[in-house]
């Protein structure tokens, strides 16, 4: 046994007993990372002062080593989100989520890799070179937080830190049999985090298990006065939560019946994992899927695409325009083709005469999506389904799709519009390619503590989460 | 209504942007300074300099303030508010945006009265200001550089309805706003400076059209109320002569040149700006309420009207004296703390800062009352004085006389102004009573 393959809080808890020590940790990742980031390339780049800031480190972290998205500004190290933009940048301040993790004793052991700004699910549209799905190098990790779900995948850190507009945390997550929490818009601070779509975007943690999340997510959380869309509302503590269990607890399964998903294993695994709630003591039902708003069932994502394509492109649009070159990075010639497509589609369907048949009529949509969770909520505690349609796809299957990620994406649209949080928990692992299929358990609007007890339930009374595994470490 | 003499009227509408003062930026914490700052790029972080990750958070104060001003102008204050982006490239705007208000400002609906009539207030909305570009030469090399200590300074915009009919009325209406802007002290509001800019949209419709002319001359560049006045009458001449000929003036931006007192073009608008304006994502909309609405009007100070009306009844005042005296703040401030401290009477006081136009705030009140109360002993004028005065203005004057005999008021006024013309120190009401009671 490697100290790299350690869970947080196992970490937590074998450190505070003293069986091991920080350096003997750090040389473990050292070792892992060495040995596997050339092929996986996962992170993008190490901090230098990692141990040294381990060492001096004080708090619940306990000096332990994180993995984060390189969309994050960290002070004096390079944050790229990928692009090269932005290559050569240096911050010279620090994200909110960072700095709260560096006082909660976390140290950031390294950046790692995502899709260009943040624009994929696959992490091949990175400026520097696609990361590899650790399960099975063949394969897309995901993205676009797939360096971050592959280093905790890969053993590459104890836990890491991803970023969410829709589907970014929970896909790689799932696609790389990882723990993935998307917390509700405004939970967590977006500032100092490279902006994407702003009114989705969503950072949070990735990491080995739901107790895992739930640390991490206790300590990112909560109103900060650099970020006017925080909410000032209290944090709940998900750790003492977690266990509480689903007995009573309303439960849908939506989308199931949407023809991607229809007969499918993850059609197959969701329905088992309802059956896995319903013997814990939960009320199971599916929820029909329906064309149009109407009470007790569910809207199609098939909308869900156009709104959220038309909602973000726009605020991409408008959110690159800063990178001209004039005050750092380098100048607009070096934005690759995706992010070059969205600038391009945001500003057609805000332009004058199209602003009315795209970008409000989406908004309108998307208040629809809103109404029909709201409803929907008052029926249910929990909402399960998938945060994408199937298994990861091989290298290379972005290529030439500039839909493809709208489509990996599709089954979280809907409620990332709707800002509701939503958490991914490996729920199913083919034998023969070794490929993870996520659980995608959603909560109404500032209600993570429904869904964490749900994820904590099903991880603790299944086989699939690899580190608790019986017999593992 | 003015009409400019040859068949046309005018039609004027402005533009007005104010910086407020406030102590810090629009949507940051920087220090709120830009003209006194030592040094180019001090006032800056991560917001106003648009780094990656910089988030807006609203100045509380720049909101109340905006709000406020809307208030004072009679604006009508929506219950839901929202910043907006308006997106557009200039090397000035490091975000590539500028938060501004579209389509739900905070106030509108409102009306500032001018002795010409009444000028409509469109909106007044919040936005930030953009930082200040240097042509200069470095090196021999001609190169621009960027200041941003401005960016991000919060700016209102007060957009009026085109109901300004003459150059003069233009010129009433920027001194009543100015003066509005300064009682409320939230600006400095200072031309100069740039703290105040203003931009006539100027344009020309047959006399007697109800109809808004189908073009219109925006001018910039314009840092004085007089220069507005010259800008919008240069203009006029300019554009009656197009029209005359049977031409349509251009739709255009045009530059005010000061040393020549003309209007030259800067910018031609075939086309609409497209600013694809969207909702900011960074800040949530604004529900302002009935409570919060009252409470900022409570914040209101005496506006310069109901301070005239309380200092002609309170003060005994002519309506002419107390204008000047409410002129600014803190003339009447001055005004009423030495009236305070007592020993000469208010008109005294009034005359004495009128006529030696008092520096009010070089000044302190307590000084300038005992020289006045020195000096009024010393030179308290005799019952006889009064007398042989009144007496020999009678005789010298007889067609005034008669006159005011005849119900001339006006009579009373010249044989004032020769009685005072005789005696500097006389009491200007004790004249006026002694006339009455000799002419009878």
């Amino acid at each position: 046994m490697t100290l790299n393959t350690l869970t947080l809080n196992e970490a937590l808890k074998k450190l505070a007993k003293k069986e091991f020590s920080l350096t003997e940790l750090y040389r473990d990742i050292d070792h892992a990372v060495r040995t596997m980031n050339p092929e996986l390339n996962v992170y993008l780049s190490i901090n230098k002062e990692a141990k040294k800031q381990a060492a001096d480190a004080d708090g619940p972290l306990g000096g332990l080593p994180l993995a984060v998205k390189d969309n994050f500004l960290t002070r004096g190290m390079p944050t790229t989100a990928s692009s090269n933009v932005l290559w050569g940048f240096l911050p010279p301040y620090e994200s909110t989520v960072t700095e709260r993790l560096r006082k909660s004793g976390g140290v950031i052991y390294g950046k790692t890799n995502m899709d260009a700004w943040a624009h994929g699910s696959s992490t091949e549209t990175s400026d520097f070179g696609p990361t590899k799905n650790p399960r099975n190098t063949g394969y897309l990790p995901g993205g676009s937080s797939g360096g971050s779900a592959a280093a905790v995948a890969a053993d590459m850190c104890i836990a890491a830190i991803g970023s969410e507009t829709a589907g970014s945390i929970r896909q790689p997550a799932s696609w790389c049999g990882v723990v993935g929490l998307k917390p509700t818009y405004g939970r967590v601070s977006r500032a100092g985090i490279v902006a994407m779509g702003s009114s989705l975007d969503s950072p949070g943690p990735i990491g080995k298990t739901v107790e895992d999340c739930a640390l991490l997510f206790g300590l990112i959380a909560g109103a900060d006065p650099y970020d006017a869309t925080t909410g000032d509302m209290p944090v709940p503590d998900l750790t003492a939560v977690q266990h509480a269990g689903v007995k009573g607890m309303k439960i849908g399964i939506v989308y199931m019946d949407h023809p991607h998903i229809r007969g499918t294993d993850v059609d197959k695994a969701v329905k088992q994992a309802g059956k896995v709630f319903a013997s814990l003591g939960a009320h199971v039902e599916e929820v029909p899927l329906s064309e149009k708003l109407e009470e007790g069932k569910i809207l199609t994502p098939d909308y869900a695409i156009g709104v959220y394509t038309v909602v973000q492109r726009a605020e991409v649009s408008s959110n690159l325009a800063r990178y001209d070159g004039v005050r750092y990075g380098r100048d607009r010639s070096y934005f690759g083709e995706e992010a070059k497509r969205r600038i391009m589609l945001g500003t057609f369907t805000l332009s004058k005469g199209y602003a009315d048949k795209y970008y409000i009529r989406a908004q309108q949509v998307r208040s629809l999506y809103i109404k029909n969770f709201h409803d929907l909520f008052g029926r249910y505690d929990i909402l399960i389904s998938t945060p994408t349609p199937g298994y990861a796809l091989p290298l290379g299957a972005s290529a030439g799709s500039p839909m493809f990620g709208e489509l990996q994406d599709m089954m979280v649209e809907p409620s990332s519009l709707a800002g509701l949080p939503g958490i991914s928990v490996p729920v199913y692992r083919n034998p023969s390619t070794n490929l993870y299929l996520g659980l995608n358990i959603m909560a109404d609007q500032w209600q993570e503590e429904k869904m964490i007890r749900a994820a904590s339930a099903f991880e603790q009374n299944t086989d699939w989460n690899p580190w608790l595994k019986k017999g593992h470490v | 209504m003015t009409k400019t003499g040859n068949g046309f009227e005018l039609v004027v509408g402005m533009e007005i942007h104010v910086e407020l003062k406030t102590k810090s930026k629009m949507f940051c914490g920087c220090k709120n300074d830009p003209f006194r700052a030592p040094k180019p790029n001090i006032y800056t972080c991560p917001v106003c300099l648009g780094m990656p990750g910089g988030l807006p958070v609203p100045n509380k104060k720049a909101v109340e303030w905006t709000i406020m001003l809307g208030l004072a102008l009679g604006c009508r204050i929506n219950k839901l508010s929202k910043f907006d982006r308006k997106n557009y490239f200039y090397p000035d705007l490091p975000k590539g945006y500028q938060i501004s208000q579209y389509d739900q400002p905070f106030c509108t609906d409102g009306s500032v009265m001018t002795p010409e009539g009444p000028v409509g207030i469109t909106r007044v909305h919040l936005e930030e200001d953009t930082g200040k570009l240097l042509h200069t030469d470095i090196d021999g090399k001609r190169v621009t550089l960027i200041d941003y200590n401005r960016s991000g300074v919060p700016l209102v915009e007060i957009v009026t309805e085109p109901d300004i009919r003459s150059a003069e009325q233009a010129r009433s209406f920027l001194k009543k706003l100015h003066q509005i802007i300064q009682y409320l002290d939230i600006s400095e509001a200072d031309m100069e400076k740039g703290t105040m800019r203003l931009e006539p949209n100027i344009s020309l419709r047959t006399a007697g059209s109800d109809k808004l002319p189908g073009y219109k001359v925006e001018v910039k560049n314009i840092n004085s109320f007089s220069f507005v006045v010259k800008a919008i009458e240069y203009e006029s001449a300019r554009q009656v002569k197009i029209l005359k000929q049977g031409g349509i003036p251009d739709q255009e931006t045009r530059g005010f040149i000061e040393s020549q007192g003309v209007t030259k073009t800067q910018r031609r608008k075939e086309t609409a700006d497209d600013y694809r304006y969207f909702p900011e994502p960074d800040i949530p909309p604004f529900f302002l309420d009935d409570e919060f609405v009252s409470s900022v009007r409570a914040m209101i100070p005496e506006m310069p009207d109901e301070k005239l009306t309380r200092f002609v009844s309170q003060y005994g005042l002519t309506e002419y004296d107390a204008r000047i005296l409410t002129e600014t703040r803190a003339k009447a401030d001055f005004f009423e703390k030495a009236v305070a401290i007592g020993g000469v009477s208010s008109k005294a006081i009034a005359n004495r800062m009128i006529n030696r136009k008092i520096d009010v705030l070089g000044t302190q009140p307590a000084e300038f009352v005992n020289a006045l109360r020195k000096e009024s002993q010393k030179t308290a004028v005799p019952t006889e004085t009064y007398e042989a005065v009144i007496t020999e203005v009678i005789n010298s004057n007889p067609k005034a006389v008669e006159d005011y005999r005849a119900g001339k008021q006006t009579a009373l006024m010249f044989l004032l102004g020769q009685a005072r013309r005789k005696n500097g120190s006389l009491d200007p009401r004790e004249v006026i009573a002694g006339l009455k009671k000799k002419l009878g």
